[in-house]
């Protein structure tokens, strides 16, 4: 009987030291980008950083100035959100509110399938594909553009955005709607004014996770975006988002050195911007649920 | 009227959206398919790479994906698996199985890039694995491990609270009803989402770059601590680096649709088997 109780203590604890280990990498995560990122404030202060107009990593004297980078990565954003939210967002509402039993079980799938497509393979079709098409159109001296990097992440994040938008949708009780018609509603106004209103925080959580995945998106950026580390003016030129800077530059950075301790803190600087997206729409989820009165 | 006007009006613009979404991301998969499909033939796929990069197959990459993608599954499946156990059957409910939420959502949010920059500071330089097979693999198993969490948490709270409890109303503990019970009973819903993250797996770049990949290795990998040439490296290292870029740009035509191919295939299977889990289950 001891030895039955013994076995079955050994599995619980087994169970709980395995589980943290998801917990252990977070932290852990953010411990390495803290140790090996903050040496570069010895060199530079933390505004002139962030703030800094030139990134200048390999002259004598180097400059570690991000601020064009994080322009870039929040114009490349702002950009995809514009291609990815009309997008997904009336997709989801298609799917859920017009599209038929066999369609939407057609079509559902091939969203999610579609969503599995590698980044790498957009970055590519980025750059054979529309790079060429844009230079034409715009006559310009290079495809590879803040434009070109903002169309492949939307294209790439609706599937995305639209999957979460329609489980949200999914959560409006039948009920509303019924109330709605019951009142002599049309089908578009209970649409407009009733479900949409009541998974709004749903939708938002949809359109901030989008943000957050285009915003830590790499190989596509790094392959259309351009690559200059300049302030950028307008979206036809090129750009150097934060997660293409690390990409790019990390291999060719001497390990210890200031570059690398730069780029180290451009990661942990990436991270907390995720971070602060995840816990934004991790509480705008919850209320959204407690509002429609879903277990939390 | 008016009304009937805009209801159609509106209807008609989410009618769009839904289709320049599937069209849009169905253009993407033709285009690589058409010009891919000219590329590819039996020794494309079953040779290795000739001279520099411009002739010859790509099998070496194929098996480089491979082994990086087996090993980040066997890394991550164990943990993962027995932290979905935890959290669904063990776990007292409260502020630690909130904690532990939280940060499983923020790993599965944290960008790929910085899941490479921790392997080449961890795995690479601290362990002293090296660029390598097992750096890499580790790299993606983190990666991997939330996805692999919420996926086989959904299958476990599936599992009917009545047949827990009747096993142990039999006598069985805790642990034999979690493994002669629980367990088989949430299988294919597990095995579905470790199939998915293997399509995902295979499709990152951003976590190798640093830690496994090279554009050039000389033959097959010989043991874990060696670098490999794998499949979504090997795309962007043809389109940015060498030194013929019309004929390198023709074999990641081919490299694109191979890995379109596998992920599309690995993810369109596990899409098949969960839906018609759900059919199954109602």
């Amino acid at each position: 009987m001891k030895i039955f109780h013994l076995k079955e203590k050994l599995y619980k604890w087994l169970f709980t030291i395995l589980a943290f280990a998801s917990l252990f990498f977070l932290i852990g995560i953010v411990l390495v980008l803290i140790k090996e990122g903050l040496p570069i404030f010895h060199k530079v202060s933390f505004s002139k950083f962030i703030f800094g107009r030139f990134w200048y990593p390999t002259y004598s004297p180097a400059e570690f100035g991000i601020f064009p980078l994080i322009m870039a990565s929040i114009w490349v954003t702002l950009g995809a959100v514009i291609v990815c939210v009309p997008l997904g967002i009336g997709s989801a509402l298609y799917l859920n509110e017009l599209a038929g039993v066999r369609q939407k079980a057609i079509l559902k799938p091939i969203v999610e399938l579609l969503a599995s497509i590698p980044s790498v393979v957009f970055g590519f079709f980025g750059m054979v594909i529309l790079t060429p098409f844009l230079q034409k159109v715009f006559n310009l001296p290079t495809g590879l553009t803040a434009l070109n990097a903002s169309i492949i992440l939307g294209i790439m994040a609706t599937p995305t955005v639209c999957s979460i938008a329609e489980d949200a949708l999914n959560y409006v009780p039948n009920a509303f709607r019924e109330a709605s018609f019951a009142v002599g509603a049309t089908r578009w106004q209970t649409l407009t004014r009733v479900v949409i209103p009541a998974a709004g925080s749903g939708i938002s959580t949809a359109i901030i996770l989008g943000m957050s995945r285009a915003i830590g998106e790499t190989m596509t950026v790094l392959m259309v975006a351009g690559g200059a580390a300049v302030m950028p003016h307008t979206f036809l030129e090129p750009v150097r988002p934060m997660t293409a800077a690390i990409a790019a530059e990390m291999g060719e950075a001497p390990v210890g050195g200031d570059h690398y301790h730069a780029l180290f803190a451009i990661a942990l600087i990436l991270f907390v911007i995720t971070f602060v997206f995840n816990i934004i729409a991790e509480m705008i989820s919850r209320r959204f649920r407690i509002k429609l009165g879903l277990s939390g | 009227m008016r009304k009937e006007f805009s209801q159609n009006l509106g209807f008609f613009g989410l009618f769009l959206c839904m289709a320049a979404t599937i069209l849009t991301l169905g253009a993407i998969v033709y285009f690589i398919a058409a010009r891919g499909l000219g590329v590819l033939s039996w020794g494309f796929l079953t040779q290795a790479p000739r001279s520099a990069m411009t002739a010859g197959g790509i099998a070496p990459v194929i098996v480089g994906t491979l082994y990086i993608t087996l090993g980040a599954i066997i890394f991550a499946l164990p943990l993962g698996l027995a932290c979905a156990i935890y959290l669904c059957e063990y776990s007292p409910k409260g502020i630690v199985v909130n904690i532990l939420r939280i940060s499983i959502n923020n790993l599965a949010g944290v960008p790929s890039v910085v899941f490479g920059l921790f392997g080449l500071a961890v795995f690479v330089k601290f362990f002293g694995f090296g660029v390598s097979i097992l750096s890499g693999s580790l790299t993606l198993g983190i990666l991997a491990l939330p996805m692999i969490i919420s996926s086989a948490q959904e299958a476990l709270i599936a599992v009917p609270q009545s047949i827990r409890e009747a096993s142990l109303s039999l006598g069985a503990s805790k642990w034999e009803t979690i493994k002669n019970i629980v367990l088989p009973t949430a299988l294919p819903g597990i095995l579905t989402g470790v199939i998915l993250s293997i399509g995902r797996v295979a499709g990152e770049t951003a976590p190798i770059l640093f830690t496994a990949a090279a554009f050039y290795t000389r033959g097959y990998p010989k043991s874990i601590f060696s670098e490999v040439m794998a499949l979504p490296y090997h795309i962007y290292a043809l389109m940015t680096e060498g030194a013929h870029p019309d004929k390198q740009r023709a074999i990641a035509y081919g490299c694109s649709l191979v890995l379109l191919f596998l992920v599309l295939f690995i993810s369109g299977f596990a899409i098949f088997l969960r839906q018609r889990q759900r059919s199954l289950h109602g």
